[in-house]
């Protein structure tokens, strides 16, 4: 009797189902709903994409210095290439701009070491982020001061005025809505009824009617000689509105954390502050990342709606540009440039704040 | 009670005297201490308020600025601007945010009378206009019944359209858009025969067409839009620097006198230049300012033909006509009074 207990070699997987044509029949061609889609998108991915990187890279001119360098009759980015600093920076005067970048790349800094989690001292630096980077960044950039040039705030535009408006929103709403989410489930009538009305009247307007108000209505209400700054009172509305969305997205948080939670910190004889910061505002923040970061995106992109009220944020600045009747025909690169910046900006926080969720994770599920 | 009374109507009399007292030279005074000249321009109008690639404002009505601080300060560039939008610009003026608003504005009896401020002149005299592609072959507007009209979201332009159309008895069909570039698009496209805008503004919306000496504008304005710089009420003495910058430029151009040849007719012996130098004449005693205000407006920014031209002009990508704008001896209604 033959007894064969060789085993025969496998053979090779049938050529349907490896490699690009098995992947493509798994998940391109598996029904015959998801062909015809596949075929739709795809000819429109061929038709569409083609002329789009031929007109952004192929037939696109990058440097020149004025509308006449741009010959062939692709994207015309010599626009962006010579304005760039405007864009950057704004109106600031060109002798100081080494004050931007100081600032700029101070807060990369600050930033990367806060991301990268080996740093050392990270709690020390993200006070200091948090204190006394904003003090000394608002003298680097206003002056009038240590020897500084003065340089006014209707100077301040572009890209700068951008993340000057957003980073102090996201750095200020945050802690403020914190305490307007406590607030409101407080057991004190007057705090709970005073953070409610707030939260509400705040959340209740547009930001445009916001930003309207003011720098439109509230210089009326105040003598002439107490003029306070267009910027700052746009920061002041700003902060305003984001915070009671903020206050909303952590009550949220606060609210998931089981009861037994609140019992087991008042058990152990914590003071309600000692009881928020040490037992429920930990579990709540983490359980509401997605939502704060989510408000931060549209705060980030809110800042634009500033142009309204005629501050020059990096949207502002490339509308104002492209009025220059020296450079006709240029709004669509202006417009694909600045779509461009901001969605690396959101972008890149939608992305740490995955990365932190996935840090965060203790399995509450 | 009567005392009282009295007293009451006492302190009002003297608080209104105290007012009209301070609001008299505030501004100037304001200016010289600050040592710039605070000014509204607009967020962006080709030819008249736009940043260029460096980042300084330039146009019409960024000139006016510019003059009244070479008139004031002696140096065209001492001028803070401050970019409004439509609905801001009159609050900015009247909270005394800005010194002079100086943003393509129209001069009208409401906003003259009822806002608490002044126009003090005309920079420019626009007018609304129409904007046809040449195959159309229209040589007048009034061949323009049934026409399809792009018309940019704004209500004066829409309403002085409807006037228009309604008093020839023509009909048309309007396709309205919310910005210039979108307007632009949309007559390229052919969604429209004619675009109507106020006439400076097609000139600017011209160049950005694929081929814009295909298009061209006709010669009938349908409104009127005087527009020019405008100041707060009650402090007369910059009413009157803010007018006689304008005055002076007007008259500069009348004489003759350029930035590149006022040092060299300084030194004639004609009788106008010189008063308007300063050497003769009123100087600057009534205004407040130093003598040679008028020379530095010349010298720094240019005469009115010189800013027109370099902004709006054959100087610039705009090559918009004088027409209207040109001197009243050349056909225009630019007439300044005398400087004596």
């Amino acid at each position: 009797m033959l007894h064969n207990d060789h085993k025969l070699p496998d053979l090779a997987p049938p050529i349907s189902t490896t490699g690009l044509v098995g992947w493509a029949r798994q998940n391109l061609f598996d029904t015959w709903l998801n062909s015809i889609l596949t075929v739709v998108v795809g000819y429109f991915l061929i038709t569409t994409l083609g002329p789009m990187l031929n007109w952004a890279f192929l037939d696109a001119d990058f440097f020149g210095d004025s509308k006449d360098s741009c010959t062939s009759d692709g994207a015309c980015w010599v626009f962006v290439t010579v304005r760039i600093n405007q864009f950057i920076y704004g109106f600031y005067p060109e002798s100081e701009l080494w004050r931007i970048n100081i600032m700029f790349a101070a807060f990369a800094v600050l930033i990367a070491a806060l991301v990268i989690e080996r740093t050392p001292h990270r709690g020390w630096i993200a006070l200091f982020t948090l204190t006394l980077f904003p003090i000394i960044s608002f003298y680097l950039l206003y002056g009038d001061a240590f020897g500084l040039e003065k340089v006014e705030t209707h100077k301040w535009g572009g890209l700068m005025l951008t993340l000057v408006l957003a980073v102090v929103g996201i750095v200020a709403a945050l802690p403020i809505g914190i305490l307007l989410a406590l607030g409101r489930r407080s057991e004190m009538a007057v705090a709970r009824s005073f953070c409610t009305i707030f939260i509400e009247v705040w959340r209740g307007v547009p930001l445009i009617s916001v930003l309207f108000m003011a720098s439109v209505m509230f210089p009326l209400f105040v003598p002439e000689e107490m003029n306070l700054d267009k910027l700052l009172r746009a920061l002041i509305g700003i902060v305003m509105f984001q915070s009671a969305y903020m206050a909303e997205v952590i009550r949220g948080g606060l609210q998931a954390i089981p009861k037994g939670q609140y019992e087991a910190a008042e058990a152990m004889g914590l003071s309600y502050w000692k009881s928020m910061g040490l037992i429920i505002l930990p579990q709540a923040l983490k359980i509401v990342i997605p939502g704060i970061v989510n408000t931060f995106i549209a705060l980030f992109k809110d800042t634009s709606l500033v142009l309204i009220i005629g501050l020059f944020d990096i949207l502002a600045t490339m509308q104002a540009a492209i009025t220059d009747p020296a450079w006709p025909r240029v709004s669509t690169e202006g417009y694909v440039f600045v779509a461009f910046v901001f969605w690396i900006f959101c972008f890149s926080m939608s992305r740490y704040s995955q990365s932190l969720e996935r840090k965060l994770s203790t399995g509450h599920r | 009670m009567k005392k009282i009374g009295i007293f009451a109507a006492a302190a009002v009399v003297s608080l209104s005297f105290v007012q009209t007292a301070s609001a008299e030279d505030v501004t100037l005074k304001g200016v010289q201490e600050r040592g710039y000249v605070q000014c509204g321009v607009s967020t962006g109008l080709p030819g008249f308020s736009n940043p260029d690639e460096k980042g300084n404002w330039i146009g019409m009505d960024v000139d006016v600025c510019r003059a009244v601080a070479a008139a004031t300060l002696g140096g065209a560039s001492k001028v803070k601007y401050t970019p409004l939008t439509a609905k801001e610009r009159f609050t900015a003026l009247q909270s005394g945010e800005i010194d002079i608003l100086s943003r393509n504005t129209t001069w009208t009896q409401t906003r003259d009378t009822s806002l608490g401020l002044n126009f003090a002149g005309v920079n420019y005299y626009d007018g609304q206009g129409f904007m046809v592609t040449k195959t159309l072959g229209v040589k007048s507007a009034l061949e323009l019944d049934g026409a399809a009209v792009c018309i940019q979201a704004g209500t004066t332009t829409e309403l002085n359209l409807s006037d228009y159309f309604r008093e020839n008895n023509m009909k048309y069909q309007p396709v309205v858009f919310d910005t210039s570039d979108q307007t632009v698009k949309g007559f390229e496209s052919g969604r429209c025969d004619i675009l109507t805008s106020d006439a400076s503004q097609l000139y600017a919306l011209r160049i950005k067409l694929e081929n814009p000496d295909g298009a061209i504008v006709l010669p009938e304005i349908i409104s009127k839009e005087p527009l020019g710089p405008v100041v707060r009420q009650g402090d007369d003495q910059w009413f009157n620097i803010v007018k006689w910058s304008m005055n002076a430029l007007i008259n500069a151009e009348e004489m003759g006198l350029t930035s590149a040849n006022v040092d060299e007719m300084k030194g004639g012996d004609i009788p106008a230049v010189r008063r308007f130098v300063g050497l003769d004449g009123p100087k600057g005693k009534g205004l407040g300012l130093s003598d040679d205000w008028a020379y530095n407006i010349v010298k720094q920014v240019g005469n009115y033909g010189e800013v027109f031209d370099r902004n709006v002009g054959a100087g610039s990508a705009l090559n918009i006509e004088r027409g209207v704008n040109a001197l009243w001896s050349k056909g225009g209604f630019m007439y300044a009074p005398p400087m004596r």
